[in-house]
């Protein structure tokens, strides 16, 4: 099946606009499109007549020259019918928003609707979704843009069974100044899953990292994910959710108690090279850092800050989280000392993590970065940089970027994420280089990188 | 591909929904995967011409398909010295509901393992490898692999064990022989990809695993309903 009609309209058709209500899914989805986005919208109802001076039209059929996407958002017993305008009418694909199926009862209706689009080779998203958000592209929520936070154009590909936890992972992504190339609520998934979609980013050149919400896959289906994650280059993150026991099922062999599902899920997809995330945060963390460094690292951080209480919190961290801070050598540590201005050269500590102490410049943690960015004994850069010391600048993110291009090795920044603060942050990451808002959140930046390594 | 021993003893365990011990050691043996020498015997001399065979000191374990838990009816007896004790261990085990003979078998020693697969409603067949024993579920130090494994899987999950040094030598206790471990989890991998949907799940608990070999002492295997 083709996705690109359903992902990269040109032209798309409403059906179900309502007459009466102005909130009705439809009239959001139609409004929107029509008004903020670069996609030429028609709406259609089988009463025809006229909505908002525009023409409305009774059937798919009427519409003139070629649709991409269809959003249906009509009352479950109606899908079918419209389902069938939208394939009689060379449609390239739809985006079922309505619920009133598998999740209230209806199996049926819905293997009904999914049968006739495989015969057809018809692809759809949903149903019971909000569908797709393509930034400045257009989106299919029934959400009013002004209600959302809508994450800028960027890099990461996001699928969520769930719409809820979608939109406030786009909260979580604006947040970090993370930005999306699609984002998918797939609802009930009774015809594109999971799997579809890894394969459809996998291969989209918009994409580098791909992130799911999963609650559950199907007999057997993991397997195919999985498998088909770990033969794709791009790093994979997954949050899953149900990671309480499986039921109250008796089970009498030792193994399927030990095995339980989540315990299964944890294991495989780190087999698979999978970076499980365990809950929001880490997700927003992990695709963060892999977004700017896919390449799996061995986890051996080189710490740098300017306040020993901060160096020995990310120790505690790192080391939780199974990183390690390996000591330096001496030639690095002369390296670095032979660097630094004369006022803290006595007083800096260039263990690790290296202390430059609250009397430091900006030459000075360019000293320091520069030469762990070339120690062989650390193989990614955790820099905690609280800019209360006055021979800070705010030109240090920008700086420190230029070093770290030098280096190429993964530098991650914690700087408090607050207003007055924001050209020493822009000055990272509009170099390409990620800013957590928290020690823990830097932390959870190094160790996404360790992607491949099951414990 | 399934042998035809391993076929007929599934088809002969379907009744029960789960292969007597005897039938599982045989089964896994025909597999590849080492077991260790044993005897079902079904009267008393039998038993103990068995016993005379392996050499003691042996163990005697009870068959009954009315015994899935044998620990639960104390119907295991490890070091079984001579003629009497067997006998004794006989007679008490003959009164155990369903009795259909003993498993008289060499005694092992080494590392307790439990080495497990189950079919996963989302990955399908899937491996397990622990720290075994009586207490395996006490322990939860287990990492499980979907099938089939390659040497460098068998490799992570040894790795990834809290106990993983209880393995690799510690304190005075060599290391288990690990490529003896690795082959045998390929064995035992390959055949739980040829069972497939047969199977619910499988116990091997515990394996002995000492420098010399890795030898599976116990076995439970239940049928797909």
């Amino acid at each position: 099946m083709d996705f690109t009609p359903l992902f990269k309209p040109k032209t798309a058709v409403v059906i179900g606009v309502s007459f009466t209500n102005e909130r009705h899914p439809a009239n959001v989805i139609y409004n929107k499109i029509h008004l903020r986005y670069p996609v030429k919208v028609y709406p259609v109802n089988p009463r025809g007549g006229v909505f908002n001076r525009d023409p409305v039209y009774r059937t798919v059929g009427e519409v003139p020259g070629r649709v991409d996407l269809a959003v249906i958002a009509v009352r479950a017993d109606l899908v079918p019918e419209a389902l069938a305008d939208c394939i009689r009418s060379r449609v390239g694909g739809a985006v079922i928003i309505s619920g009133g199926f598998a999740e209230s009862g209806r199996g049926d209706l819905q293997d009904r609707i999914a049968g006739m689009a495989r015969e057809a080779e018809f692809p759809f998203i949903g149903p019971n979704c909000l569908g797709i958000y393509s930034p400045g592209h257009f989106d299919t929520f029934f959400l009013p843009g002004e209600r959302l936070v809508r994450p800028n154009p960027g890099n990461v590909g996001f699928v969520s069974q769930s719409g809820g936890v979608l939109v406030d992972q786009m909260v979580k992504f604006t947040e970090q100044g993370l930005g999306l190339s699609l984002a998918v609520s797939i609802g009930n998934k009774a015809l594109i899953r999971e799997t579809d979609l890894l394969r459809h980013l996998a291969g989209d050149a918009d994409t580098r990292v791909i992130a799911f919400y999963v609650e559950g896959f199907g007999r057997n289906e993991g397997r195919a994910f999985v498998e088909l994650a770990a033969a794709i280059s791009k790093p994979v993150v997954v949050l899953k959710a149900g990671k309480t026991a499986e039921g109250s099922r008796a089970v009498s062999s030792h193994t399927a108690s030990l095995a339980g599902d989540h315990k299964v899920f944890s294991d495989v997809i780190a087999q698979h090279g999978i970076v499980e995330a365990r809950n929001e945060f880490e997700l927003t963390c992990f695709c963060e850092s892999l977004s700017h460094y896919p390449r799996a690292i061995d986890g051996n951080v080189g710490v740098i800050t300017v306040s020993g209480g901060h160096g020995a919190l990310a120790s505690d961290i790192c080391t939780d989280l199974g990183l390690r801070l390996p000591r330096l050598s001496d030639a690095v540590k002369a390296e670095i000392r032979a660097g630094l201005s004369a006022n803290i050269r006595g007083i800096a500590s260039l263990e690790n993590p290296v202390d430059l102490t609250g009397s430091s410049t900006d030459a000075d943690f360019e000293a320091a970065v520069s030469a762990l960015g070339r120690a062989p004994e650390v193989d990614c850069l955790l820099l905690l940089l609280l800019p209360y010391s006055p021979g800070i600048s705010s030109d240090l993110g920008a700086r420190l970027s230029y070093v770290h291009r030098q280096t190429g090795k993964p530098l991650i920044a914690y700087v408090p994420h607050v207003e007055k603060y924001r050209i020493l942050i822009e000055g990272f990451e509009l170099n390409n280089v990620p800013v957590a808002s928290s020690i823990d959140g830097a932390a959870f930046m190094v160790e996404a990188m360790r992607r491949c390594r099951p414990c | 591909m399934l042998s035809a021993e391993i076929v007929d003893i599934i088809a002969a365990a379907r009744t029960d929904g789960w292969v007597l011990e005897p039938e599982a050691l045989r089964l896994l043996g025909a597999a590849g995967v080492p077991a260790p020498r044993f005897v079902w015997a079904k009267s008393k001399p039998h038993a103990l011409a068995a016993a005379a065979g392996i050499g003691y000191p042996v163990v005697a374990k009870v068959v009954s398909p009315k015994v899935m838990h044998k620990s639960d009816v104390q119907g295991v007896k490890p070091g079984i010295l001579d003629a009497q004790d067997l006998t004794d261990v006989y007679d008490r085990f003959s009164r155990l509901p369903g009795f259909d003979g003993v498993v008289v078998a060499e005694m092992l020693s080494g590392r307790e393992l439990i080495v497990g697969a189950k079919i996963d409603f989302q990955f399908g067949p899937v491996i397990l490898l622990g720290i075994g024993g009586t207490a395996v579920e006490i322990y939860d130090d287990t990492v499980t692999r979907m099938a089939p494994l390659k040497a460098r899987d068998v490799e992570s999950m040894l790795a990834c064990l809290r106990g993983s040094r209880l393995l690799t030598g510690y304190r005075g206790f060599a290391a288990v022989n690990v490529p003896q471990l690795t082959e045998m989890m390929l064995a035992f991998s390959d055949l739980v990809m040829a069972l497939g949907d047969r199977i619910d799940s499988i116990d091997l608990n515990p394996v002995f695993c000492s420098p010399e070999r890795c030898t599976v002492a116990d076995a439970r295997i239940l049928l797909a309903p």
